[in-house]
This record gives structure tokens, sequence and C-alpha cells, in this order.
């Protein structure tokens, strides 16, 4: 069926009802809107996949390469050896079914298949049957399933209708975590050549460019100085950011959709701005261009590859710490796994320390990357911003937390510090929708692709559901998030949840709350929108609380 | 469900009419056997999984990180130290938090999706778990010849509501009400009887049959008791004794109590030992601060920086960026 215009109507529609067939006799149908476009065999073939081929998802038959059955075995195999994670949540789940309502697919679209139970259970079936003693007496009484054809499209299908959020795994009384299931199957499916393009193009491209969208260097330059060209005549400061220069403290990071599209490039904007005025000592680097990483969405080798260049690039340009831009999944594997893949970090990188308040990031002692929110909810702490919320006073603001940096990092209060920092209404969604508790944008780990809007927007219900409540309750008109994939994700889930309500990353805001010294009157703000006609008035040049020492540096280094 | 209901009940029917026939292999036997396939099974699968490697350090994390000194961390659902974690797992393993924190989606007739906390599975799972651990606790007075004192003051305990003769037990009521809800709530509740395997229904059927023929043997055979105390304490100090004459109900219970712990390492009773297990629980989450080894990680191929200015040179020099081989300075150099 395809996706009622109306969200009253989907809604109307939604049936949690269970079928009557048993879920292991019942194959896999696949509806229009709910996958993605398969990835193409040249794409396959750069990337060196093995078992590349062209192939079409509604297709009979998928050329699956001749030895398959035996190519899945012998990496499932490998993977059981490798992953104690997999192998205990192969092993323990009780089928309590505590995670079945929990997941955003489940809820938006009732298919029973998308309970993170069964889910998993779809290649816990195959595990069962193949790998455990009671599974290879006792077959299906065992709760053992064969694999065939039939379970590959099934994996195919559901296991590219998994985000990665990880909210099923904070309700599972062992943690059991389709996360990581997820991607071992997905794992596993490229090893039968099978892909998605909306995922492996990406990849592909931050391994020649940098980045996920292709952009080469000299584009990369011209796009900031863009942006820089807008800041200048919004605020009538004049910015030129380091691209790829030596000998600076920090080698700044962020998702290359911050600089690509609306509304990401606001938030770019945010982050230059806040750099200029605190007099940063920072470069940009175009061959790491990317903090985000569509390998780890597939595979854990590809997700060490692409992150690589983060150290190699610190190490060459001799910066002593990095900084993160704000971005989900980035986090996650900056938090979790990047020093264990590709560390120690170079050797002249320290403990970061902020250049502004002296503040020593412990935490980040290891990795030596700290997350801009925490860096400005620092500077913030220290009152060394000259803010001026009002100037967001047209906004009644809400927050997305991002499954990624809230489950797989635990970065709730800082974005909140900050975002109540630089705007005066900010109004919590329901607390079951928040926080650790946070559902998904519906779009993440590599779902945010146009041919599967329905499934999206599906995925989007809860979150849209509360967003519509604090928009009808509260007047909310605004919803703040810490992610590339959410701000290019949720402004069509709000046009269809909750028509009205703009989305914006947490540093646009802080861009346009804060007060430069020799800023012009600011009255539009970064999206070139007219401010609220008091704040403008209001504005005062002034910055009383930074250091004079400080005062200009970042103008006179970058003239 | 079918399935593994009539499979208990041909268990059943076994255990009670061929146990009084052969009580040697049902008395004997089948119980030193299976004791036997539990301990090295149970040991065996917590050697097996020690013995695989945690390459990434992966908690869930439930809560506020460690960062800043002005903002509060949450430490045990975003656990900083081992020691937190350690806290974490325990509390998870002996109070159920995950589960206390469940709740029920519901969409309402003007489409708002309401969440209900529902603590009645960690309830009664709590009461399963607690009530067996007593229940098996107090059977050390059959057990050992010689039970500590410490039997006798739970017994206490757990009748001391001082009703019935024989007394009657708390745990044996507790158990028995939290075995027939975690049941009905297989059974009743659609999604949860979709997902249910064979294996699900099978402990509990195994459970209940324990519990009666337990309860029976308490109440309705009690001039065996002696007898049957004398063989099962038999058991344990391994001087067996004839089981020959023993009620057919405690065939039962004694078969049941067999077929339980050999399966249990094979069947998702192993959840008892992984939850110790689990990386997603048992982690702390400060991979930012102290380094995780991967122990198989080889090594590393990516696209380095020179290949890259390779292939991008000329269109970086026009643009004005940094380069480390400079074609103008190179060919300066050299002349
Ligand atoms: S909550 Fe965990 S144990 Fe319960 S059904 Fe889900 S995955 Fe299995
Ligand atoms: S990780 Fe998220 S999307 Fe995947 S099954 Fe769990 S709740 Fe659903």
């Amino acid at each position: 069926m395809p996706l009622p215009p109306d969200a009253g109507q989907l809604l109307q529609d939604l049936d949690y009802s269970v079928p009557r067939v048993s879920w292991m006799e019942s194959k896999a149908v696949f509806n229009t809107g709910f996958f993605c476009w398969p990835a193409r065999e040249d794409t396959m073939r750069a990337l060196k996949i093995p078992a590349a081929h062209s192939w079409n998802v509604t297709d009979e038959d998928w050329h699956l390469p001749e030895n398959w059955e035996k190519i899945i075995h012998k990496a499932l195999c490998v993977y059981l050896e490798k992953f104690r994670s997999l192998k205990i949540f192969m092993d323990v789940c009780v089928r309590c079914g505590a995670c079945a309502d929990k997941c955003h697919f489940y809820l938006g679209g009732g298919d029973p298949k998308n309970m993170p139970v069964l889910r998993a259970e779809l290649l816990r079936s195959v595990y069962r049957q193949d790998f455990t003693l009671a599974g290879k007496l006792l077959g299906k009484a065992a709760g053992g399933r064969k694999l065939d054809k039939e379970v590959v499209k099934e994996w195919f299908y559901y296991f590219y209708q998994c985000t990665e959020c990880r909210r099923c795994a904070l309700y599972c009384p062992y943690g059991i975590d389709t996360a990581e299931i997820t991607l071992i199957v997905r794992a596993l499916l490229l090893e039968l050549g099978l892909g998605t393009q909306w995922i492996m193009e990406p990849v592909l491209n931050c391994k020649r460019t940098g980045n996920h969208l292709g952009i080469q260097p000299h584009a990369f330059k011209e796009i900031v100085e863009m942006l820089c060209d807008d800041i200048e005549d919004l605020t009538g400061v004049h910015i030129c950011p380091p691209i790829n220069e030596k000998g600076h403290e920090i080698l700044f990071i962020a998702p290359s959709g911050d600089i690509f599209a609306e509304p990401g490039i606001f938030t770019f904007m945010g982050y230059l701005l806040l750099f200029h005025e605190i007099g940063l000592d920072y470069t940009l680097s175009t061959y790491a261009s990317e903090g985000g990483n569509f390998g780890s969405f597939v595979s854990p080798s590809l997700m060490r590859e692409i992150n690589a260049k983060m150290y190699a690039e610190a190490g060459r340009l001799g910066v002593k710490w990095i900084l993160g831009g704000e971005c989900g999944h980035m986090w996650r594997v900056i938090h979790q796994f990047m020093e264990t893949m590709n560390g120690p970090a170079p050797a002249g990188m320290i403990t970061p320390r902020s250049p502004v308040t002296g503040t020593v990031f412990t935490h980040a002692a290891n990795t030596k990357v700290v997350h801009i929110a925490e860096f400005s909810a620092d500077l913030i702490r220290h009152k060394k911003l000259n803010l001026d919320p009002a100037r967001n006073d047209h906004l009644v603001m809400t927050f997305h937390d991002s499954c990624n940096v809230t489950r797989g990092m635990g970065l709730i209060e800082e974005p909140r510090y900050v975002l109540k920092a630089v705007c005066n209404n900010f109004i919590e969604m329901p607390e079951n929708t928040i926080r650790e508790r946070t559902f998904c944008c519906g779009s993440g780990a590599g779902l945010n692709a146009d041919e599967i809007m329905e499934l999206r927007m599906r995925g989007g219900l809860p979150r849209g559901n509360a967003l519509r409540y604090v928009q009808e309750e509260h007047g909310v008109n605004a919803m703040a998030c810490v992610c590339a994939l959410d701000r290019a994700a949720l402004p069509a889930l709000a046009d269809y949840w909750a028509p009205g309500v703009s989305i914006t990353g947490l540093h646009e805001l802080v861009g346009n709350a804060l007060v430069l010294r020799g800023e012009k009157k600011r009255d539009r703000d970064l999206r070139g929108e007219d401010l609220p006609t008091s704040a403008a008035d209001a504005d005062s040049a002034s910055c009383p609380d930074l250091d004079p020492k400080d005062a200009g540096q970042g103008e006179e280094r970058h003239v | 469900m079918i399935l593994s209901f009539s499979f208990v009940l041909a268990l059943a029917c076994l255990a009670m009419v061929a146990g009084p026939l052969l009580p040697v292999f049902f008395g004997l036997f089948v119980p030193y056997a299976a004791f036997l396939v539990f301990l090295v099974g149970f040991v065996w699968r917590l050697i097996n999984w020690g013995r695989t490697p945690v390459p990434f350090r992966v908690p869930t994390v439930g809560g506020q990180q460690k960062s800043l000194d002005f903002i509060k961390p949450s430490s045990l659902d975003a656990p900083y130290s081992h020691w937190a974690a350690l806290a974490r797992v325990l509390l998870e393993a002996f109070a159920f938090r995950s589960l206390l924190r469940n709740s029920g989606a519901e969409l309402s007739v003007d489409g708002r999706l309401l969440y209900r906390t529902l603590p009645g599975l960690w309830f009664f799972a709590l009461l399963f778990h607690y009530s067996l651990l007593l229940v098996f606790l107090r059977h050390f007075r059959i057990f050992l010849e010689n039970p500590p004192a410490l039997t006798g003051a739970l017994e206490n305990l757990d009748a001391f509501l001082e009703v019935g003769r024989p007394r009657f037990y708390l745990s044996a009521a507790s158990l028995a009400l939290a075995l027939f809800f975690l049941l009905l709530r297989r059974v009743l509740n659609g999604r949860l009887r979709y997902i249910s395997l064979p294996g699900d229904y099978s402990p509990l059927f195994l459970l209940i049959g324990i519990v009666v023929s337990g309860l029976f043997l308490r109440y309705c055979a009690q001039s065996d008791y002696v007898q049957t105390k004398a063989f099962v304490a038999g058991i344990f100090s391994l001087r067996p004794q004839n089981p020959a004459g023993l009620h057919p109900a405690f065939f039962l219970h004694l078969f049941f109590v067999s077929i339980l712990l050999a399966s249990f390492p094979f069947s998702k009773l192993m959840h008892m030992g992984g939850i110790f297990f689990s990386p997603a629980r048992n982690l702390p989450n400060n991979s930012r601060a102290a380094h995780h080894e991967n122990p198989w990680k080889g090594p590393l191929e990516f696209r380095g920086y020179a290949d890259y200015e390779n292939e991008f040179r000329a269109v970086m020099r026009e643009a004005g960026l940094p380069l480390e081989i400079d074609p103008d300075q190179t060919s300066e150099a050299k002349e």
C-alpha cells in the first residue's frame, strides 16, 4: 500500500494484530517504499566486494553465487568466533517480548517481523539449526530453520528495516542489541554481493574523496567560501577558515552533510561563527572531510577503513586534538570504536584542553576527540560567549535526542545546556520519547533514501507523534538535533507528522544567538529570515566577558 | 505450545509408569546423568563464551555520560569504571533493572501513541526467580542428612503464616502464581504467542509439573516422607539407596528436574549465565578515556593522504590548497 498522503489516515489503518501463519512459514513480501535500490555492480566491484553482481530486489532470482550457502555459513562462523556479543545475543534470548513494541518500525508499520525479537530470530533460527546441538538434533522443534534463498531475501528486507538505533537493547533484560545483529547480517549479505546503493556509493565516495558526497577538495573549499560570504552578508564579519593547513592546534571534522545542504549548512555556519568569535586555532581538512561513517552501517572493516583518515590526517597536520561536529553515527564510531580500531592516536596529540577556558577533557584522554556540544557547553559555563537568546525568541524549541549519541555515548545534558543558553523557549517532548528512551528519526543507518519514504515516515511515527503533541499543546515550532542525518531526514518527517515545525542544528541556534565583536546590526538569522524585531533592537555588540588578549585573534590570523 | 505440552505430558506418563517399574534407572541413573550433563554443559558454555573475544566496547548507554564536571553523570546507566559496570550487571542479574523500565505502547483513538509503564513482567519474573531460589534452598532440608540451621530459619520465615498442616510455604504459592502468570501471558497475548517457540513453553510446563508433583508429595503423600528423604539424602551423599517403592509422583518430580537440568545448557535457560557476559551491559562507557583492545584487529588498509593528493593535486593547487608535494616548488628546487 502506498503512503497515505494524510498522516491521520495512516494512524487509522495501523494494525498490530498478528497473522495466522507462523513467521517461520511466511516469506518476505517486497512492498515498494520499503526497500532500497540494490548496490550497482561497478560500485561493489570498486569496493572489492566479493561476488559483486547486478540483481533486482523484485526479481525471483537474485543471482547469488553458486556456493552461497557455504559462504554464509563460513562467514557466520567467523563472526561468531570474533564477536562475543553475537554469540551471547544468539544464545540467551528468552522471548520475553519486552523489546517487541520498542521499535519504531514495528510501531509505525505493525509488521511482526519488525519486532526486534523476531528480527533477530530471522538469524537466530538459522544459527540454531546450523550451530547448536539442539538444533542439529531436533531441527524445527528446537526453533531451527533451514537457510534457503527465501531466508536470504527476508534478511535483506528486514535487516534494511532496522536503523541500528538500539532502543530495543535498552529494554532487553540482557541488552540484546539488534544493531549489532543487523550490522553483522548486512555484512553477511555483502559477502553474497548484496548491498544497497544508498550506502555503498557514499562508502566508495568517502574512500576516494574523503567524504560521502564525493565533494572534491577544490569544491569543498568553494562551498566553505560561499558559506563565509553568506556569513559576511548576514553579520558583517569576515571569516576565512584554514583548510588543510599544518601547525594548528585543532582539527575540526564535521559530517559532510553539514556543508552540503540545508538545513545542515546553517549549522556549519554556526560552527564557523563560534570558532571565529573565540579565536580558535583550528583547521578544516578536505582529506578528512567526513565525520560520518556509512561503512559502520554494513561492515566492521569498511567502518575501520573510512574512520582511519581522522587519525591519519590529525597526524599529518600535526594537530593536538580533534573537535567533532554534530553527527549521530559519527559519534557512535568515535566514542565506541575509533581508538580500538585505529588507535593509538598519533604521537603528537594530547588530552584535549579548551584553549579558552583551560578545561581539560579527561573523558576524552584516550581518543583525543571532543564533541562540539561538550566544548560549547564548557564555554557557556565559563561565560566565555556573549549570547543574546532573544534572537531565537520566535522559536519555541524542542530537542530530538539522536539515538547514536544518546545510547551509544550518553550525550544527553550537554546539548540541552547549550540549547537553554541560546533559546528562551524550550519544551521537552514526552519522557518516553526522549533521552535514553529516544525514538529514532526512522531514517538512520543508511535508510534515508528517497525510495523508502513510506518506511521512513512509518518509522518516524513515534517521533512525529511526540512532536505533534508538543506542537499542539505548547506551540512548539522548531526541533533541534545534533545529527546530520537527522537534519536531512527530520524535515520530511515534520512535514508529514507535524507540519509547520522546522528543524535546526544546535549550533545554528548558537550562531544566531552569538553576539560577535564587530558585527553589524543582526536583523536576519543564518537562514536569511527576519529576526524578531525586539531582539534585533536590543542587540549590543559589547563582549565584556572575553579576555581582551583573545579579542580579534581570529581575524588577524586569517587575513 | 501444543507440541511442547504433549511432549511434557508424554514425559510425565513415562516417569509415572516406568519410574516405579525401573526404579534404579529413573531414580539413580537418570538424575546422576542429568546432573553430569548439566554441570559439564553449563561450564562448557561459559568457557566457550568467555573465550570468544570482545572486539569493541559497546555498552548500551542508558543515561548521561561522564564528561564535564558541572553535568551530573548517571553512574549506573552510563558506568564509567569497571566497578560501576559490575554494579550495573549485578543489579541487572538480581533486580532485573531493564525490565523495570518496561512500558507498553498503545495507539489511542485520537491517534496518539501512549506509553504505559508495565511493571507486571518485572514483578512476576522477579517473583518467579526468587521463589524458585527459596524453594531450592529449602530443599536442602531433604538433600542433606544434617541440614544446616539456616535452612530451618528459611523454612520458618517462609512458613511464617503458620497455617495448614504440614505448614504452608509462601514461596510455593508465589512460585505457582508466577509460573501461572508467565504461562498465561505467553498464551493470551497474541504478540507473545506469535514469537514463542516450543522451547519457550517446555520449561514452563516442566516447572509446573515439578511444582504440582512437589505439592502433591508434601500434602498428599506425606507418609512416604521418611523413605523419600533418606533416598534423596543418599543421592546427595553419593551413597545411593534402593529407590524401589517410592511414590510415582516422586519419580515424576525427579524426572522433570532431571530433564530440566539436562536440557539447561542447550536451551534458553542459559540466560542465567549469559546475563553476566553480555557486552551490552558489563562494559563501562569510557572508551574515549581508556583503551580497549581488540585481540583480532588485523593490519589496517586505507587510502592514505599521499594517494589522495596524487589524484587531486592539480585541482588542489589551482584552489590554493596547501600541498605536500608542490610541483612548482619541486621544479624550482631542481633548477
Ligand atoms: S527483550 Fe531481549 S530477551 Fe526479551 S524477547 Fe527481546 S531480545 Fe529476547
Ligand atoms: S535497533 Fe532500533 S530499528 Fe533496530 S530493531 Fe532495535 S529498535 Fe528497531
